[in-house]
């Protein structure tokens, strides 16, 4: 296969690990279970901050509560690992307090849609220059498999013993009608693209939002029979479709459905800080 | 270090209470506020908004309280001054907040303007019933600091007093001012930035490698940086050591490890005798002691000039800090008195603080209100000349049936049997 012998010809001998400066190896090993997509977009994620060529120093991120709320813990900058669902309000309050700040938030669907889903539209709305990447492994996974506000329609959770009766969020449409500038969805699969998306939305000024839709082996994948995490990837290797700007009303996802994947929002709106300056500079010449 | 000029409007002003604390907060070198309007709070959010640009400040209204909140602590690491307004409601919703903010030791600033009764409640009339939610509010082991002004100038000299307590000590400090005081309007001398005393922030500038964010110092407050500064900072609500790691594997491979909870409620406890701020008057013959602080206070203040009038020798203390609440000094005065006499806006919150630490020395007389209103300084006469009167050591908290109370509920409601 051609990609294996990319691979094993770019491999030289090494003291330390690739990612050591991007990751706190010192908390090493992780919380993740086995076949969980997280670690995926953490890979992708620190792949796509060397590739964005930001100030690492400069660059914090915040995440919530959950699985996904551990991913601060892992990553060697400045990292906030807040209470459940306030990531996106209390990286508002980074931002805003120093506009010279990166800010990235971690956080998952359950932390980012549910009770967090406040921030997350007003965030957007503001246009507050951050970027988001929500990983969507359509349950709640720390607290051991519950329905979440992406469980797909009939699909199982341990709180929706039935299948569940209610209609998920399609999170790029609430983000591009929020009024995020940058809005992706790849799954954990797509690592070289997930990682293209990181990179660019890093650099894109405004409130960009990136879904990961990821597998969770352990809760989802159980309860509704669907293998482990391999047979998870292969799922969205056969099942997701690259579809760039697509509008974003068509991007719900059903339970075991076609996935589709691309970049659907890349616009420019003025951000919350160049509002907010822009006004003041405006009173200032008014009082002279 | 002294105020900013630029951040002080140096002048003398007729305002009222919630617009004195907009200014306390500016002068304070605040300069950040995450807000959302709720009465009877809003002119000190307004204020702060109006005068914020002269100092480069931000007002920024979030969606919610608890945004609010969440915001003022990630503006904190960012390295500035916060502080966010609110009442009842909002206070509420801020619980959760308040232990993250304890726990992640960032310093900031709560300004509630109490409302009465719970829930909605009575949003323009005043109250003092979120005192103990103050303190035992959010979850898990914690101490705060809690400051009660009793005027407008003080809302604007008490707001820098917070300010520099939560700099100094690290913790959440509230102002729970009440709506009586927040929208009084009142003489406000706004001094010159130079007589304003303000606390800087401790930032650490020991060698890069060598720090560690939870650290304490010799009075148990660890140094902070900033994010940004290329710390690798990571900042955890979870059980944290010194590194700021989660502690829980360290727990586990069977170590000897201190829990840095400890070290919170002691920051504060061990720390209690500087961070307390008292007034007494007439102690020294005392036989009965008025125990109030807020808008309570100045009401009984008529009340013990109505009771000395009959030649009752009565004690005024009034409690400026609320919490940590000063245990020592109450011990210390049961042993003297007859009995405290506490006057509050509520049904009884601080009254049982006085009652621990009074130790059964001393009766204990609850004059209650219950909100919308504040008392009748004739009420808290009565309830003195009861105190002074009653021979007999009643080893529980009596409640003083104010006119209002016979009036409104007819001695109280009973149980039908």
């Amino acid at each position: 296969m051609e990609p294996l012998k990319m691979i094993e010809k770019d491999i030289q001998p090494m003291d330390v690990h690739p990612m050591n400066d991007i990751l706190r190896m010192d908390r090493l090993p992780h919380i993740w279970c086995p076949g969980c997509g997280i670690g995926t977009a953490v890979t992708a994620f620190a792949a796509g901050l060397d590739k964005a060529n930001i100030d690492l120093k400069k660059t914090c991120i915040v995440s919530g509560i959950g699985c996904t709320g551990r991913v601060a813990g892992y990553i060697k900058l400045d990292s906030f690992h807040t209470t459940h669902g306030r990531g996106i309000a209390f990286a508002t309050g980074i931002k805003v307090a120093n506009p010279d700040l990166k800010v990235i938030v971690f956080s998952g669907d359950g932390d980012l849609i549910s009770i967090g889903g406040n921030h997350f539209i007003h965030a957007a709305r503001r246009n507050v220059n951050m970027l988001v990447i929500c990983i969507n492994n359509f349950i709640y996974a720390m607290t051991g498999g519950q329905v979440a506000p992406t469980t797909p329609l009939a699909a199982y959770a341990t709180t929706s013993p039935f299948g569940c009766v209610e209609p998920p969020f399609n999170i790029p449409y609430l983000a591009d009608s929020s009024g995020a500038v940058y809005v992706a969805r790849w799954t954990a699969l797509h690592v070289r693209r997930l990682t293209n998306s990181i990179a660019e939305a890093l650099n894109k000024p405004g409130f960009s939002v990136i879904e990961v839709i990821s597998p969770c082996a352990m809760y989802y994948s159980r309860i509704n029979r669907l293998g482990d995490g391999l047979d998870m990837m292969k799922f969205y290797h056969d099942n997701s479709e690259i579809r760039h700007g697509e509008d974003t009303k068509n991007l719900d996802i059903g339970f075991q459905t076609k996935i589709i994947v691309g970049k659907f929002v890349d616009r420019e709106r003025p951000t919350y800080m160049d509002s907010y300056n822009k006004w003041l500079s405006g009173t200032k010449k008014a009082e002279k | 270090m002294k105020a900013n000029p630029r951040d002080v409007n140096t002048g003398t002003y007729y305002m009222d209470g919630d617009v004195a604390a907009g200014y306390g907060a500016l002068a304070a070198g605040c300069r950040f506020i995450g807000g959302y309007p709720i009465t009877p709070s809003t002119e000190a959010a307004e204020t702060f908004a109006r005068i914020a640009p002269q100092a480069g400040a931000v007002f920024i209204q979030m969606e919610d309280e608890l945004g609010s909140i969440a915001s003022v602590m990630g503006a904190s690491w960012s390295g500035v001054k916060t502080m966010t307004i609110t009442s009842g409601p909002g206070y509420s919703l801020m619980m959760e907040a308040i232990g993250l903010g304890a726990m992640i030791e960032a310093p900031f600033v709560i300004l509630n303007i109490q409302r009465g009764g719970p829930s909605t409640g009575v949003p323009t009339k005043t109250g003092q019933a979120d005192m103990m939610q103050a303190r035992w509010g959010s979850h898990g082991d914690y101490e705060v600091i809690a400051i009660a002004p009793d005027s407008p100038q003080e809302l604007f000299d008490y707001t820098i007093k917070a300010f520099n307590l939560s700099e100094k000590y690290r913790c959440p400090v509230m102002i729970m001012a009440d709506e009586c005081v927040g929208h009084m309007s009142e003489k406000v001398v706004v001094p010159p930035a130079e007589e304003i005393e303000i606390e800087p922030r401790r930032f650490y500038n020991g060698p890069k490698e060598k720090y560690l964010p939870f650290k304490p110092d010799k009075d148990l407050v660890p140094k902070m940086v900033k994010a940004g500064d290329g710390y690798n900072l990571y900042i955890t609500g979870l059980v944290h050591d010194e590194k700021g790691y989660p502690i829980k594997n360290q727990l586990e491979k069977g170590k000897r490890q201190k829990l840095p909870t400890r070290r919170l409620v002691d920051k504060i406890r061990l720390n209690a005798d500087k961070i307390i701020e008292l007034t007494e008057e007439g102690m020294d013959d005392a036989e009965v002691v008025v125990v109030s602080y807020g808008i309570s206070y100045r009401v009984a203040i008529r009340g013990i000039e109505i009771a000395r009038g009959k030649g009752i020798k009565v004690g005024n203390l009034r409690l400026i800090t609320v919490w940590p609440f000063p245990d020592k000094k109450i011990s210390e005065l049961a042993s003297k008195v007859k009995a405290f006499v506490v006057p509050e806006i509520n049904y009884g919150q601080i009254v049982f603080e006085v009652e621990r630490c009074s130790h059964g020395q001393a009766n204990v007389v609850l004059v209650p209100h219950g909100g919308a209103g504040v008392h009748n300084p004739e009420d808290i006469a009565e309830a003195i000349e009861y105190a002074v009167n009653e021979k007999k050591k009643i080893r529980k908290v009596v409640e003083w049936k104010t006119r209002l109370e016979k009036f409104v509920f007819e001695g109280g409601y009973k149980l039908n049997k």
